[in-house]
């Protein structure tokens, strides 16, 4: 009774504001709208192309806006959905072992006056911008990868479909590089944090055991951090799958599917990066473009959302829970 | 467990060597960047560089003023939007914990994983098709919409570090809350949230899908905020992609301001800030 009376106030307290704390609600509550107003104006814009084409648009595989007999537009997103889904794979074979290298560096081997400035400078590819990420990739990147490294892959594994035919450096192989690039920072330091989450205790109890670094990083802190881990290969996967400019400038903007990494393709976000102001008053074109924002914000969102609760749910004996 | 010392010991060392090797990895394509784009971006370097305007692509001379122009204006839009709001809601965070800020939370921290490629088409619908015109007031607020969540998460994990003791002390006094957060709260926790302000600034001028469809882009200077606005961001990516050399060159310039801009404003915080880790957003 008493407990309940307590709590009824303690309520009232909280709920009692003033100017600046109704202010407080309206500024917090943006942020669900932008959420919103996303979700209404991507689908409003979609509806068209949805009316159009129907589930037929995630299964097509032509993309012919014009058609040549003025008849109307054929289009499917088949080819930009498998470039997504072909360089987001490349980027983690790359990004997720460098990644836990780097986080398990910086948070468990790293010699105390180095630890802060090896975060420092891989905060700082973080902070380089996309553009020109791009840039470096078009016209550095490219034509390293096509005189060194695509002749080398054709050269002794074109046995695999994936790795036949002739490069000129733009394309899926290149495209999944670079993203893996600009994830390595953002992945490694969600899983510095839910690394350094674990709790002391742990380790100790495996260095008394006898074990080796590697042994306690193996027995009592990768299985603690399993989860968390997990979460940041989901949220890098989510920023891969987005990611836009760099991957607009190397990608070569060809709607194909082919297994050949070598030859230009495209992806979602490539294909409205490209043709968006190209559209010009074809309404279906314009439509189905949203459409495929509406797609990407859906597998965005869902990444996101799936990271984030799994890492919320990470609270350890003792109520540490990861800095993320 | 139960191999010799021997092979336990090398598959130790090989271990440190291997994730020592993930981090120097890391370093080269950072340090490759760098190196490019200082030694290409510094031979169009010249007093008319930052002065004139953009020559058209392939063109020679000319300079980028109206990018850095536009860049300015769009990002001082966004932030006279987005410092407030997202000030305020990481504010509303820390004041009113409880499942209804959680799930504010959780909705910010998904918004900063949205793809700024979509920002762009949601602002395109919101602002350009209502106004019937690209305009650097589109690109501001398309940028003002990345700065929101990202600003309110910030400012909530600067809040949250600050002891409750000493908030709890501040309205023992029977200071009222607002002043408590104004004066206690904020202000000690001052650096981190300035620090997590700079950070977003540093990152919105450097995002460029989100003005291709709200900004387009400009030859000229603008002469209101109503005008298409050109960017160092958009002019590196048509440049860039453009089959000219000089027009190559001429981008390679571009980048090297705008990452003296954006690495110098996170080294500089960094720096201030002791190094201390940001939250990963």
């Amino acid at each position: 009774m008493q407990i309940q009376i307590e709590k009824t106030r303690a309520r009232q307290r909280a709920r009692h504001h003033d100017f600046l704390h109704t202010i407080l609600i309206i500024a917090a509550f943006a942020v669900p709208v932008i959420a919103a107003l996303s979700l209404y104006a991507l689908y409003n814009g979609s509806l068209d192309s949805i009316q159009a084409f129907g589930f037929g648009f995630l299964t097509g595989t032509a993309w012919v806006p014009n058609p040549p007999n003025g008849g109307p537009p054929i289009l499917g997103a088949l080819p930009a959905i498998y470039g997504s889904v072909v360089t987001t794979l490349i980027s983690l074979i790359f990004a997720v072992p460098i990644s836990l290298g780097i986080a398990l560096f910086q948070s468990e081997l790293a010699p105390g006056r180095l630890r802060l400035p090896s975060i420092f400078l891989v905060e700082l590819l973080a902070a380089v911008p996309s553009v020109v990420y791009g840039l470096w990739g078009i016209l550095f990147l490219v034509p390293f990868m096509s005189a060194y490294i695509d002749p080398g892959l054709i050269g002794s594994l074109s046995f695999i479909p994936l790795f036949e035919g002739e490069t000129n450096g733009l394309g899926m192989f290149t495209a999944g590089v670079i993203l893996a690039i600009m994830i390595i920072p953002y992945g490694a330091a969600v899983m510095r944090e839910v690394i350094a989450a674990v709790p002391r205790s742990q380790r100790e109890a495996c260095v008394a055991l006898g074990g080796t670094q590697l042994e306690t990083i193996r027995m009592a802190v990768i299985p603690y951090a399993s989860t968390g881990i997990i979460a940041a290969i989901v949220l890098a996967m989510g920023r891969a799958i987005g990611e836009t400019m760099a991957v607009t400038m190397v990608i070569g903007n060809v709607a194909r599917i082919s297994p050949s990494l070598f030859l230009p393709s495209e992806t979602i976000p490539s294909v409205i990066a490209n043709e968006f102001t190209e559209v010009a008053g074809n309404n279906i074109y314009l439509a189905a473009l949203f459409e495929l924002g509406l797609i990407l914000f859906a597998i965005a969102f869902l990444m996101n959302l799936i990271g984030r609760v799994l890492i919320s749910k990470l609270t350890f004996h003792g109520g540490a829970s990861a800095h993320v | 467990m139960f191999s010799s010392m021997r092979m336990r010991r090398f598959s130790n060392r090989l271990f440190i060597v291997l994730a020592t090797l993930a981090f120097l990895l890391a370093l080269i394509p950072l340090g490759s960047i760098l190196y490019q784009t200082i030694a290409e971006g510094y031979t169009v370097l010249n007093r008319g560089f930052l002065t004139e305007i953009t020559p058209p692509i392939g063109g020679s001379g000319g300079g980028i003023l109206n990018a850095i122009e536009g860049s300015v204006v769009m990002v001082g839009i966004a932030s006279l939007i987005g410092v407030p709001i997202g000030l305020f809601a990481g504010a509303y965070l820390s004041e009113y914990p409880g499942r209804i800020a959680n799930n504010l939370r959780l909705v910010a921290e998904v918004l900063t994983g949205v793809p700024s490629i979509v920002t762009g088409i949601v602002v395109y619908v919101v602002v350009v098709a209502t106004l019937h015109r690209f305009s650097a007031l589109a690109g501001g607020i398309a940028l003002s919409f990345m700065m929101i969540p990202i600003v309110a998460i910030s400012t909530h994990e600067s809040l949250k570090l600050v002891p409750s003791s000493i908030k709890e002390g501040g309205l023992a006094l029977g200071i009222s809350r607002s002043k408590t957060l104004v004066y206690i709260l904020v202000s000690s926790a001052k650096s981190g949230i300035i620090t997590g302000i700079a950070l977003s600034v540093a990152r919105i001028m450097g995002e460029t899908a989100p003005l291709l469809f709200t900004a387009l882009g400009n030859q000229w200077l603008m002469t209101s905020i109503f005008d298409p606005a050109a960017s160092m961001t958009v002019l590196i990516y048509e440049f860039g992609t453009s089959p000219y050399p000089s027009a190559h060159a001429f981008a390679w310039g571009a980048a090297l301001i705008l990452l003296m801009l954006v690495l110098g404003l996170n080294v500089v915080v960094r720096i201030a800030s002791r190094l201390k880790p940001t939250v990963p957003i």
